[in-house]
């Protein structure tokens, strides 16, 4: 039998009690196969359900893919649910437009603060910091697109809107003359891209921390500044990572929705200026999700447009995720 | 000569706007914090907390925000321990049955993407599965829908804690002839304990906060939840209605909510961090 179960004992209880050793470890065996397939299936179901959250988007969104080719869904721009128009163009401009304004404005910002907690900052304010950066990802999105419409909004109505109608009212980008509430796309990029600062700051100080501290050393000993060594030779390290967290910044911003319904204005067109609304695809399924069962093919278009944002963000923490894991390999 | 005064002044240069970078960023924090501190403080008050909306309570009747206090509670407590229950097991294999296969490769990277999709999209899959169930909106429809994005989180911060257990330890229990189902869940477990106490409380943290998911699953109600299958209200949603009503006394009131969530939110997330420092103390280094 097995070494380890052999105990001293007298002749006449040793037969039982080894029949009951050998059961033991019997049970002992099954439970940890048994216990481990179940969560194996677990962990496999796990990694299944985005699978079969594109499956019943796809199903759900089928009526509206049968009947109108995906050009028209995509590229054309009148959206009349009661007519059977749905074009979903102006609402992927709007959604692009936030996007893009809320990581031109947190991109440089998040770069040149992971840059600074990553290789300047003492010990003591690195530690300080990181909870700080966990608080802001911690605040709830309603909060955030209520601070938007009691702080951010007021601001761009009374000061930034006239401000640059003043100076390049000229230019058709920064004309406020459509809308000067000042709810609108640049009310949401300046919201959203507060929201993407902690997922952008602790992914890029982690890409930074795992460049090894050889090259780090190496390279002031040369005799070049801080700065310079950061330029020349971490960033160009890191760059993939960088790229990766802008990434993820980007997914983020893209799929979020209470924050941004609450200050860009939902008019259903495509922006011309950074003041004007716009109406992101987030806020279009937030907002109908009421009425949509009783009109034809509605909530068909909307559940379509939910399978647009999965698919988007899905490829794009996809491609982020695996730069991320090729630099974490590299760097080991 | 020259060029090493050129690197002096970029240096400097680029070091102010580091700093002045990181106190944009905190100072949004403050902002926001100091925005819904000074706006919600003067429209608080008991009525608020212990009563449910009254009749008008939409044009500035009577009434208070119980029915949301309540059921957000019951929503994220019930996503939760859902979560936990599917996280744990998923992080435990992950972690002391599956070693480095193809298959952990495969589930974290899928964890990690799930992690990304935005709540409004689980909001529209837990919709169609109710509509596939039959089910109408209902408490335990929203608690579907949350469970499944606290799900990821759950799991890899549950993970990044079991992380934690030195090698040495489940090495030797290994060695004692300990099976990996009696390492997993009588070693590795105790000894994560503070590492899975703040996967929870971070999971409720973001579950709590969650709109966009429980918007079409939970919707909305007046009433105190009462039952799984009944509608359940919910403090992210109180704040977004009362704020698009035009009349001044309920906008108060979605401040005087934002400020009941935020600090809820706040609470957890530092009473998060002195629960894995207390906890850590009864762990084996």
């Amino acid at each position: 039998m097995e070494g380890g179960w052999c105990r001293p004992q007298s002749n006449a209880e040793a037969a039982p009690s080894r029949r009951s050793a050998v059961s033991q470890v019997r049970w002992r065996r099954l439970q940890d196969r048994l216990g481990g397939r179940v969560m194996a299936g677990m962990a496999g179901g796990a990694a299944l359900l985005v699978v079969v959250m594109v499956a019943a988007l796809l199903l759900r969104a089928w009526p509206i893919l049968r009947c109108k080719p995906l050009g028209e869904l995509l590229l054309t721009t009148s959206w009349h649910p009661l007519r059977g128009a749905f074009g979903f163009w102006p609402f992927i401009v709007g959604t692009l437009w936030v996007t893009a304004l809320a990581l031109a404005i947190a991109v440089p910002l998040c770069t040149l603060c992971a840059i600074y907690l990553a290789e300047y900052a003492r010990p003591q304010v690195q530690r300080a910091a990181k909870p700080l950066v966990d608080l802001l990802a911690g605040i709830p999105s309603v909060v955030y697109g209520l601070w938007g419409t009691l702080t951010v909004v007021p601001l761009i109505r009374e000061h930034v809107g006239p401000w640059a109608d003043r100076l390049m009212g000229h230019i058709p980008f920064f004309s406020t003359a459509a809308n000067p509430t000042g709810y609108g796309v640049l009310a949401g990029g300046i919201v959203l891209a507060v929201m993407v600062f902690p997922i952008i700051i602790s992914v890029m100080e982690e890409v930074l921390c795992s460049v090894p501290d050889g090259l780090r050393e190496a390279t002031l000993a040369l005799g070049v500044t801080r700065w310079i060594m950061v330029r020349k030779v971490i960033l160009r390290r890191a760059l993939p990572g960088v790229i990766a967290a802008v990434v993820l910044g980007f997914s983020r911003a893209f799929g979020e929705t209470m924050a941004v319904l609450m200050v860009v204005g939902n008019v259903p067109q495509v922006p011309r200026s950074i003041f004007d609304a716009a109406y992101p695809l987030t806020a279009l399924i937030a907002n109908n999700y009421g009425e949509m069962m009783s009109v034809p093919l509605y909530d068909a278009a909307l559940m379509g447009a939910g399978l647009l944002l999965l698919l988007v963000v899905l490829g794009f923490n996809l491609l982020a995720r695996l730069i991320l894991r090729q630099t974490a390999r590299r760097a080991m | 000569m020259k060029r090493s005064l050129l690197w002096k002044i970029e240096e400097a240069v680029m070091k102010g706007l580091m700093i002045g970078a990181l106190v944009v960023v905190l100072g949004c924090l403050l902002l926001i914090l100091s925005t819904v501190l000074r706006k919600g403080l003067p429209a608080m008050n008991l009525t608020m907390l212990i009563q449910a909306p009254k009749g008008g309570y939409y044009t500035g009747a009577e009434g208070g925000i119980l029915n949301a206090i309540l059921g957000s509670l019951y929503l994220a407590l019930g996503a939760t321990l859902v979560a936990f229950l599917l996280g744990l097991p998923i992080a435990l294999h992950l972690q002391v049955y599956a070693g480095h296969s193809r298959l952990v490769e495969v589930v974290h990277l899928s964890l990690d993407v799930l992690w990304g999709i935005p709540s409004i999209v689980y909001g529209a899959f837990g919709f169609s599965l109710m509509l596939f169930l039959g089910m109408r909106a209902s408490l335990l429809g929203g608690i579907i829908a949350l469970s499944l994005v606290e799900l990821p989180i759950m799991c890899r911060a549950i993970e990044e804690g079991l992380k934690m257990v030195p090698f040495e330890l489940t090495e030797s229990a290994y060695a004692l002839g300990a099976t990996r189902w009696e390492v997993a869940w009588k070693v590795v477990v105790r000894q994560g304990l503070p590492g899975i106490t703040s996967a929870i409380l971070l999971a409720f943290g973001r579950g709590i906060g969650d709109a966009a998911s429980v918007i079409f699953t939970a919707g909305y109600t007046d009433n105190l939840p009462s039952s799984l299958l009944r509608p359940a209200a919910s403090l992210p949603l109180a704040v977004f209605f009362q704020l698009a009503t035009p009349f001044p006394a309920v906008q108060q009131r979605a401040y005087a909510s934002a400020l009941v969530l935020t600090a809820i939110v706040l609470t957890i997330s530092v009473l998060s961090r002195r629960a894995s420092e207390k906890l850590s103390r009864y762990v084996v280094k």
